[in-house]
């Protein structure tokens, strides 16, 4: 299910939380959206949704306008939409398995028929041993495929992702990354992604839209949006990615030096394996001092960071620096 | 306590099973008039705290009669409604017909209980089953009732203690049971034994159900 939105407006009472955002969501397809807390990227998704009106704009799924539709449509079209959330936002009175069971009750499902698909669903999200556990002795990772598993329940054609990843831990949120991408291929469904990490956007998107301020700045491949980031606020992102990944990560993405450089260069694909650097210091008379270098999987593409300071004539640093965008290249100097 | 003959312990059994008649059919009542409304409370509830259907309006108009209701003096309500009280029992004395009362006076303070349960339910639990597609009934029986439960059962129990308080003071209009037996002997007969004897069984019966109520509550929390 393909997803457009046209010009949505949403303001609360004196608040702008989205202003003219048009998208193209493929399908098929991960989608992230990325942005601060207070970008509008929850009222976004609400709108999106179908849980909330816009004030104007339009929502359409596929050809049908959906943004418009009267409240008994509305409902109906909620049921084949799956959402999960970062509070997981199960329900304490049931348990693991009646949770899932809910959604396909209130479609009135017939009572067979929800016990098998409760089991089948466990299964998928591994969790068969769970089906009578209350909610309270599961733990976070554990939640978060509950509820993805009741998302699923009625067969969904779109599934939205409101941080949902962004109460677990570091290792649970790659395990749940996974799940969800692995579903999204079983399930051949469109996948939108709100999130503020950019490991998450990193890790499981194909397309990103940054959110900033209430308006998209910046959308594209996430491959492009890491080798090519175009706007501060995407780069700002990008440079939390790399600092937090030299702190915890073990696959040594970035290994810093304390001393503060000038310059970050990105690297993408065959450009990683090329010895750029060596060349350039053969061409010009400048050095390179590296406070921080590594390589990271964006997607099934590879992309290397390095953080360093240029010196030298600055005749001779600005001509490295154009020879070194001439091949491909992306070089940023820090402001400072 | 030579005064306890067998005749006034018999009474006192009487009038003992009067006040359980009482404060069981007033809760009933009381919970039938009470949930409903509570649950309007909670759904048109307006401005931050929204409901699933904001109508300030009704909200506002439900809002103001619960409060009336509940700012009136008891002694008083059971004045007033002496009327009603005769319209629907056939008469305004006994212990049946006390039951109108006690049931009206109790209502508004179960819905204020069940309005107060019912909000504290998880806001994101609710949006995650709209977005499942429930309806508003649904969210309601499916949803905020069972998520609400182990406080509406404690709250439950406050309703039935505070009818067990009413129905003695109903006593004093003649509607019988353990408070009217305290005042007609033990007060204007100044038989202090058996207005002890009333007051120990009313205080019992608290303890009892205070009991009661903490266990079942406490049972569904440790199942959650």
């Amino acid at each position: 299910m393909q997803i457009t939105l046209k010009n949505l407006e949403r303001n609360y009472s004196n608040v702008h939380a989205v202003r003219g955002v048009s998208l193209n969501i493929p399908e098929n397809r991960i989608f992230g959206i990325i942005g601060l807390s207070g970008a509008g990227k929850s009222t976004l998704v609400r709108l999106v949704s179908l849980l909330e009106k816009p004030d104007s704009g339009e929502v359409w799924y596929d050809s049908q306008r959906v943004d418009n539709l009267p409240e008994k449509e509305i409902i109906q079209r909620r049921r084949n939409i799956g959402m999960i959330f970062q509070n997981f936002n199960l329900f304490s009175s049931r348990t693991a398995g009646q949770n899932i069971a809910y959604p396909m009750e209130i479609c009135k499902y017939p009572k067979d028929k929800i016990a098998s698909r409760v089991s089948e669903l466990l299964e998928l999200v591994g969790l068969s041993d769970k089906a009578d556990a209350p909610i309270s002795t599961l733990s976070g990772g554990q939640k978060q495929r509950i509820a993805i598993a009741r998302a699923l329940a009625c067969k969904p054609d779109i599934l939205f992702c409101d941080e949902a990843t962004s109460a677990l831990d570091p290792k649970t949120t790659q395990s749940i990354l996974a799940l969800i991408k692995d579903i999204q291929r079983k399930m051949n469904l469109t996948v939108v992604m709100i999130t503020h990490q950019m490991e998450v956007v990193r890790d499981a998107c194909d397309y990103v839209a940054v959110l900033s301020e209430g308006t998209v700045v910046e959308e594209g491949t996430v491959k492009d949006l890491f080798a090519h980031p175009k706007t501060n606020v995407t780069k700002e992102f990008l440079s939390h990615l790399t600092t937090n990944a030299a702190n915890v990560r073990e696959d040594g993405v970035v290994i810093w030096s304390d001393l503060p450089a000038r310059f970050t260069l990105r690297f993408l694909n065959d450009r990683v394996e090329t010895p750029v650097i060596s060349d350039i210091i053969r061409e010009f008379d400048v050095i390179f001092n590296i406070s921080g270098a590594g390589i990271q999987k964006v997607g099934d593409s590879k992309m290397g960071t390095m953080v360093c300071d240029i010196t030298g004539s600055p005749e001779a640093v600005n001509a490295a620096i154009a020879a070194m965008r001439e091949r491909g290249v992306t070089v940023e100097e820090v402001q400072q | 306590m030579s005064g306890l003959t067998p005749a006034i312990w018999k009474l006192i059994w009487e009038s003992t099973l009067q006040t359980l008649q009482m404060v069981s059919l007033s809760t009933l009542f009381s919970v039938i008039l009470g949930l409903p409304l509570g649950i309007l409370l909670c759904v048109t509830a307006p401005g931050r705290d929204a409901g699933i259907r904001p109508k300030p309006v009704l909200n506002e108009i439900l809002s103001r009669i619960v409060n009336i209701l509940r700012s009136f003096p008891f002694i008083i309500l059971i004045i007033v409604l002496f009327p009603l009280s005769r319209l629907i029992v056939g008469t305004a004395i006994g212990t049946k017909s006390t039951i109108v009362p006690l049931s009206i006076a109790a209502a508004p303070f179960v819905a204020r209980i069940v309005e107060t349960s019912l909000k504290e339910v998880d806001h994101g639990v609710i949006q995650a089953a709209r977005a499942m597609g429930s309806t508003d009934t649904q969210i309601v029986f499916k949803v905020l009732l069972p998520e609400a439960l182990p406080s509406l059962i404690s709250g439950l129990t406050l309703t039935i203690i505070n009818l067990i308080g009413y129905s003695a003071m109903a006593g004093a209009v003649g509607g019988g049971g353990l408070g009217d037996l305290a005042i007609r002997y033990g007060y204007q007969r100044f038989r202090p034994e058996v207005m002890a004897v009333a007051v120990i069984i009313i205080l019992v019966l608290v303890e009892v159900i205070q009991f009661i109520g903490n266990r079942i509550s406490a049972r569904m929390m440790s199942k959650r």
